[in-house]
């Protein structure tokens, strides 16, 4: 499986870390702590997730995927996602 | 049912073997059951065979969108084995060991049960120190287990690579009560068995919803065949615990990842039991056909494709090469993929749902096959009594909320991790 990385270009899946589900946000205080961090969507099919390019430009990327296909629609930095 | 024995076989041997009748009945859905299981692997099965037989419950349905024994009943390396240290799994997973034990004698059907032992390796002193710990966990709670030193390894499998520069072995953890069983048979033996106490086994039949009484209550499930009206609806789907869970509207502390599995060409007999390599994820034995069936890690990222990548293929066999350098010129027969129920502490959940009238039996990582006896005991137990059993009393949903996880390998919420 190949990456897009907006910075390298198309890159090796072996190259990244994984994080997963890229949707769930950290909530402030205590208050949704628990679904943040434990309950996830799951879905088979398309996938938002967390990829860290670490054997690269060391950018967290937020991926599109299809998680039965493999398919991958783009990558974006993960900064310009979460603003 | 006619009784399998030894003068069965005799009398269709004289008969030119035309006589054998199925071993199960495959039934078209009834309107309505007192329980409905989703999901016709060895863990539905199970449950179904203990709920008729321990409970006498017999008007339960097993429903499979394909065949049974299709998902990772089909695709597991067939270990049994009871090594774990944390105090919410010993109990289980012995438990587990012991229905092997019987395994036979309660279906009359080979199941192959073979206690061939399970040997850990240790390559360092601090991996030699956590594993006497382990084994002193497990040996107080009544398991077996043996720490050996180097030399009493290389009695065992003098074929390892001992003085690899870069993980020498120092010995292992050996538990002389693990081993194999093969799982087809277990499916085929667990199918039989419930289906000769009125169990329906329905195959061809995808739960597509829940129906849903006015107080939220589920009494029973939509599928493919048409209605099926239940008292109790018991989930045992593996890889798809999250996708029929959501059709209930609930979200599961659970990925699905991708676990691959291998088999070489048949071999003269070489492994005794079953090996782990203690510095990479590798794990191999030998079936009675003589393929070497080895494994390791999950592929790393959410996938339902239950087909595997080929940088996993390459990081498996080289866990291979480092720990017995001797099967290099093996030749791989097949690999394939089936997909883990991941949780996030790595241990299972058999529990009610939110849900009245739904009971959860998912998250059982890439370690579902050797917790199939005790997964379906302690399941039919659940769902006959609505009080969990003893043994499987920490595998709660909500102890990802109380903060009581059961984390073998200390990961954290890292489901691509345990």
């Amino acid at each position: 499986m190949r990456i897009p990385c907006p910075f390298c270009g198309s890159r090796d899946a072996q190259e990244f870390v994984y994080r997963g589900d890229a949707d769930p946000v950290r909530p402030e205080g205590e208050e949704g702590m628990f679904e943040y961090v434990y309950e996830r969507a799951n879905p088979a099919g398309v996938l938002r997730e967390h990829w860290y390019h670490a054997q690269g430009c060391r950018n967290w990327l937020v991926v599109t995927r299809d998680t039965v296909t493999h398919a991958i629609e783009g990558a974006t930095f993960a900064r310009d996602a979460a603003s | 049912m006619t009784r399998y024995s030894f003068l069965s076989l005799v009398r269709h041997a004289l008969g030119g073997q035309r006589g054998w009748k199925p071993a199960w009945r495959d039934a078209a859905p009834r309107d309505a059951y007192d329980v409905v299981i989703v999901g016709g692997g060895g863990h539905g099965l199970a449950t179904a065979h203990y709920l008729a037989k321990v409970h006498g419950i017999r008007r339960v349905a097993v429903l499979e969108k394909g065949w049974i024994g299709g998902g990772n009943a089909g695709r597991n390396t067939t270990i049994i084995r009871s090594n774990y240290l944390l105090p919410g799994n010993v109990p289980f997973y012995e438990w587990s060991m012991k229905l092997w034990e019987g395994l036979e004698r309660d279906l009359n059907y080979n199941a192959m049960v073979s206690q061939r032992g399970v040997l850990n390796l240790y390559h360092s002193d601090a991996q030699r120190d956590a594993y006497a710990r382990r084994g002193n966990a497990m040996r107080m709670h009544g398991i077996d287990a043996e720490l050996l030193d180097r030399d009493a390894v290389r009695g065992m499998t003098p074929f390892l690579d001992f003085d690899n520069a870069r993980f020498p072995i120092q010995g292992g953890l050996l538990q002389r009560r693990g081993g194999t069983a093969r799982h087809d048979a277990v499916v085929w033996g667990y199918a039989r068995a419930a289906s000769d106490r009125g169990v329906d086994i329905v195959q061809n039949c995808e739960v597509t919803g829940f129906l849903r009484a006015p107080d939220g209550r589920v009494t029973g499930v939509e599928t493919t065949r048409g209605q099926i009206r239940a008292g109790k609806v018991g989930i045992a789907v593996a890889g798809n615990s999250s996708r029929v869970a959501a059709m209930a509207g609930l979200r599961l502390p659970i990925e699905s990842h991708v676990l691959q599995a291998f088999v070489s060409e048949g071999l003269k007999p070489v492994i005794p039991g079953v090996v782990t390599f203690g510095a990479g994820h590798f794990y191999v034995s030998q079936s009675d056909k003589g393929g070497l069936v080895f494994g390791g890690d999950i592929d790393g990222y959410n996938s339902y494709a239950q087909r595997g990548n080929l940088p996993v293929v390459e990081d498996v066999c080289e866990g291979g090469m480092a720990l017995m350098p001797m099967i290099g010129r093996v030749r791989l027969l097949r690999s394939w993929g089936g997909i883990m129920d991941m949780t996030m502490d790595g241990s299972p959940i058999i529990d009610r749902s939110p849900v009245d009238g739904l009971y959860l039996n998912a998250g059982w990582c890439y370690g579902g096959f050797k917790a199939t006896p005790a997964s379906g005991w302690c399941f039919a137990h659940l769902m006959a009594t609505d009080r969990p059993h003893e043994a499987a009393a920490a595998y709660r949903l909500d102890r990802f909320r109380s903060g009581h996880l059961i984390d073998e390998k200390g990961q954290g919420a890292q489901p691509n991790l345990h």
